[in-house]
């Protein structure tokens, strides 16, 4: 089976029902997408097909239609996408785990949506949960994200 | 360079050693050799310690041994070495380094005192030294956990930037000619007075042979460059790009994917399985039986997930009650002589106190701690040597763990500690990581990575544990009087210490934290009263342990008293409180939000709660609105007193995360039993809360407390309270049992 992801072409000898997420991580060691429930309860395994936030762990890999983006294809420490940047300077994280969901969310609401209210926020970020109590810095977050991809 | 665990185990003298091509230093001299087999080649008057900075020809290395968890301690160790020393975080190179003996937790302990935490006199501080000195010589713990880990290492760690800075200004000296009085440090050199900048990792070889400068006096935190003003956390930028490697990120070659399946019914039998189907599964290697339970070993998590669900398990009884009632009603059962736990605190005389009474029961359920990356840790076992890749918060106790497993001297038994995706107390458990040396044990040679499935986690969990409260308040001429407090729970420290080996003596403290402690110094008559049984599920720590149930009901009752005096629920508290630094956090919440009184307006209403725990003062007020959909959180305030406030961001990062975190679970998360099992198998039946019902959150710090305390626990507490509080302001309800959505629904 082949597959594109972060630009890169791989080819995989795996069941056609298994998930992306773990074609991703196990297959391919690209572990930054995460499992935290299997089930699209967290978001924590989000990433990009073709543009379009997708749970990686709800999409059997013979059904992938389109290019895979992750974290890691998002941007890079030397080269950060702005809603990288924006968590950044608001230092979202705390362990963190979630955060690679969280981004690849985010990065999928400026795109469709490029000045969200709260509201649209609450929307469309409801389904990654963040144990650690994040969300008043990922709202802060997003709406820098928007500013900066304003002036860019 | 000598690795960074060589240098930790092997290395015990004063102030500083030298390690190939350079110098290691720490500060915390022992004031007594140190009891440990490690020793022995050293020979008699040996002392122990402490390094944490390594500096060699080409790096200068700190090393953070306390665990992170997404408290941010990771990098505030290294900022107050990086303060005292005069260097840069982006100039040096962070490690959690490796387990020893010599980053014994000094903080962990002083709970276990029996004196409020608030309390400085000479006399309890006796008591927590010596209790310190006892677990040092009997225990001593490299342990993160009861947010001690800020308080352990604020003097040590900058001792130890100190020591090394004026060790290399005094090498710098000898090196230039120069006095040490005429030299300079900044951004990691000594800069000598015509500029000549000599790099730290230049001087390390000269530094590693003179006698280290000890007894430097530290700098007032009034002249800090790095630390006391907004950081940027080390691990952040990893953090929002992906390239952080978690436990469960870890890889090596010829590595294996497994999982687990023990018994749902806690510490049930395993009767037998049939893994016939499984084994014949794509991807399967094999099944490996473990204590109570079997493991598949495969080429692919989800395979391993997909084969252990195949598996037909014959499964014993659980050893508590099967069915979430018979739980409640064994603690309804003990509130009598026999299973008291303690008369931890008695003011006045509450039975014989005047006032109208009013009198309530209180329920706080099990919780699971659900951290979002799920218990795993991968074991590479050999006949010589044992490697450990995971992230835990008592690093040495899961080597010794292994080594009984494996047989292998714990001296070769090395963990290798991670970032941490969430604990709230599930990584102080031990089970995974056994679990994990189990099946590795058995397959020597392999490198077995044991994830849990989400599913996994939920079941074999050890939660929160179950308490009930009954409380007898009396009030008097608009004045609360009286409070008698009595708590009933599962001891949440034996149940835990029980799995570590250790028969915990006397009462279990958790049981009443929170409430005995209270300081209320003005409440003419207050008693509070724990009792204790073991008959329930086995429980752990859980975020603020004994606090977060006995704060929520202690503080209920306070406010129905309150509302039944007539007073004002803010300026209440402030008059029985009679403790300055509490006193402090109520004002300030109060000025925060421009507290009006409880009643704002039709359908809405303001809860004030407080809570003490592990040293600080937090107060909370959250503002609701009963609208047509359900209770709307409006807005949380909170006022807490650490003392100094090493990174101000960080901290409020913490608080917001903590009100999140204590209001989510109040709302909507309950463990229950039925057939002995968790009903609760996902995040969907256990949700916390989501960002769309998360409120605008303020935070202030004061700065009062006398000695610098953790906040990655004491925001928890009083934040259900002071949501039943606020409920009952705007609707009248009166919401005595957590979770509340079983009352009244939320929007
Ligand atoms: S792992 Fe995919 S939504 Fe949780
Ligand atoms: S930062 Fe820990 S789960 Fe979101």
């Amino acid at each position: 089976m082949r597959l594109t992801v972060n630009g890169t072409e791989h080819e995989v000898d795996v069941e056609p029902d298994m998930p992306l997420l773990w074609v991703l991580r196990d297959e391919l060691n690209i572990t930054g997408p995460k499992y935290g429930c299997g089930i699209a309860q967290c978001g924590a395994c989000t990433v990009h097909v073709d543009g379009f936030a997708v749970r990686s762990c709800q999409l059997a890999i013979g059904d992938l239609v389109g290019e895979v983006t992750t974290i890691e294809g998002l941007g890079t420490p030397d080269n950060l996408h702005a809603v990288q940047q924006a968590w950044i300077e608001h230092q979202v994280a705390q362990c963190g785990y979630c955060q690679s969901g969280q981004i690849m969310q985010a990065a999928d609401l400026l795109a469709a949506n490029p000045q969200p209210s709260d509201a649209d926020i609450d929307a469309v970020m409801g389904g990654n949960l963040c144990r650690c109590g994040t969300y008043p810095r990922i709202r802060a977050a997003i709406h820098s994200a928007a500013a900066r991809l304003q002036e860019a | 360079m000598a690795s960074l665990g060589k240098i930790a185990r092997r290395t015990f003298l004063i102030g500083s050693a030298a390690v190939a091509g350079g110098v290691a230093f720490g500060v915390y001299a022992a004031r007594q050799p140190f009891p440990n087999p490690n020793l022995d080649d050293l020979g008699d008057g040996a002392v122990s310690f402490n390094p944490w900075v390594v500096i060699d020809n080409e790096r200068v290395t700190l090393v953070a041994p306390h665990a992170d968890k997404g408290q941010g301690i990771f990098s505030a160790q290294a900022a107050l070495i990086a303060e005292e020393l005069d260097i840069d975080l982006d100039q040096v190179e962070i490690s959690f380094g490796e387990p020893d003996r010599a980053y014994f937790n000094t903080a962990i302990t002083e709970a276990a005192a029996g004196f409020p935490m608030y309390d400085m006199s000479p006399t309890a501080e006796r008591v927590r030294g010596f209790l310190g000195g006892v677990a040092k010589l009997a225990f001593p713990m490299m342990a993160t956990g009861g947010s001690s880990a800020i308080p352990d290492v604020y003097d040590k760690l900058r001792q130890a930037g100190a020591t090394a800075r004026e060790t290399l200004k005094l090498a710098a000296s000898q090196e230039s000619g120069v006095p040490v009085a005429e030299l300079r440090t900044e951004r990691g050199a000594v800069i000598l007075p015509d500029g000549t900048e000599m790099p730290y990792t230049a001087l390390a070889a000269t530094a590693a042979r003179i006698e280290p400068v000890m007894g430097v006096v530290l700098r007032d935190p009034a002249d800090w460059r790095l630390a006391g003003r907004p950081m940027e956390r080390v691990d952040i930028v990893r953090k929002s790009t992906g390239t952080l490697t978690y436990g469960i990120d870890f890889r090596t070659e010829d590595m294996r994917f497994a999982t687990i399946k023990v018994n749902p019914r806690q510490g049930g039998a395993l009767n037998g399985y049939d893994a016939t189907e499984a084994e014949a599964m794509p991807g399967v290697e094999r099944t490996v039986e473990i204590t109570g339970g079997v493991a598949v070993v495969a080429n692919n998590t989800w395979r391993a997930f997909r084969a252990a669900n195949a598996i037909q398990f014959d499964w014993g009884d659980a050893p508590y009650p099967a069915e979430q009632e018979a739980h409640w009603d064994h603690l309804a059962g003990i509130f009598d002589d026999e299973h008291l736990n303690a008369e931890a605190r008695v003011e006045g005389d509450v039975d014989a106190a005047e006032g109208e009474e009013i009198s309530g029961e209180y329920r706080s359920p099990y919780i699971a701690h659900a951290p979002l990356e799920p218990l795993n840790a991968t074991v590479l076992v050999t006949d010589t040597r044992v490697d450990i890749w995971t992230g835990h918060q008592i690093q040495m106790f899961a080597e010794q763990i292994v080594s009984e497993i494996t047989g292998v001297d714990q001296e070769n038994v090395h963990l290798h500690n991670h970032f941490i995706g969430g604990s709230f107390g599930h990584r102080l458990e031990f089970e995974f990581i056994r679990q994990a040396a189990e099946i590795a044990n058995q397959m020597r040679g392999v490198p077995i990575q044991m994830t849990y499935s989400r599913e996994e986690d939920f079941a074999h969990d050890f939660p929160r544990h179950i308490t009930m409260g009954r409380g007898v308040a009396k009030v008097l001429n608009g004045q609360v009087n009286s409070l008698d407090v009595q708590i009933a729970g599962q001891s949440v420290m034996r149940s835990q210490m029980g799995r570590m080996g250790f028969n915990l003596p006397g009462p279990d403290t958790q049981l009443h934290e929170g409430a005995w402690d209270a300081p209320m110094f003005n409440l003419p008559n207050l008693r509070v009263r724990s009792y204790r049984t073991e008959a329930l599920a086995p429980v752990s720590s859980w975020r603020a342990v004994g606090a977060g149930p006995n704060v929520f009901i202690y503080e209920t009752l306070l406010d129905e008293a309150i509302h039944a005096a007539g007073a004002d629920p803010l300026e209440e508290r402030i008059r029985l409180m009679g403790h300055d630094v509490s006193v402090g956090v109520l004002e300030a919440v109060g000025e925060m939000c421009g507290w009006s009184g409880p009643n704002i307006g039709e359908g809405r209403g303001r809860g004030v709660a407080y809570g003490f725990s592990f040293g600080v003062a937090v107060a909370t007020i959250v503002e609701v609105t009963h609208t047509d959909a359900g209770i709307r959180l409006d807005h949380v305030w909170m006022a807490a007193d650490v003392g100094q406030v090493i990174d101000p961001v960080n901290l409020e990062n913490l608080a917001q995360g903590g009100v999140v975190f204590g209001l989510g679970h109040a709302i909507n998360c309950e463990i229950t039993y039925s057939d002995g099992m968790a009903q609760q198998t996902n995040y969907h039946a256990h949700e916390g809360m989501r960002i769309w019902q998360c409120p605008p959150i303020e935070f202030r710090a004061l700065e009062t407390n006398p000695k610098i305390r953790g906040f990655g626990e004491p925001p928890i507490p009083p934040s259900a309270p002071a949501l039943g509080n606020a409920i009952f302001a705007a609707t009248g309800q009166r919401i005595r049992e957590m979770p509340f959505n079983k009352h009244i629904d939320f929007v």
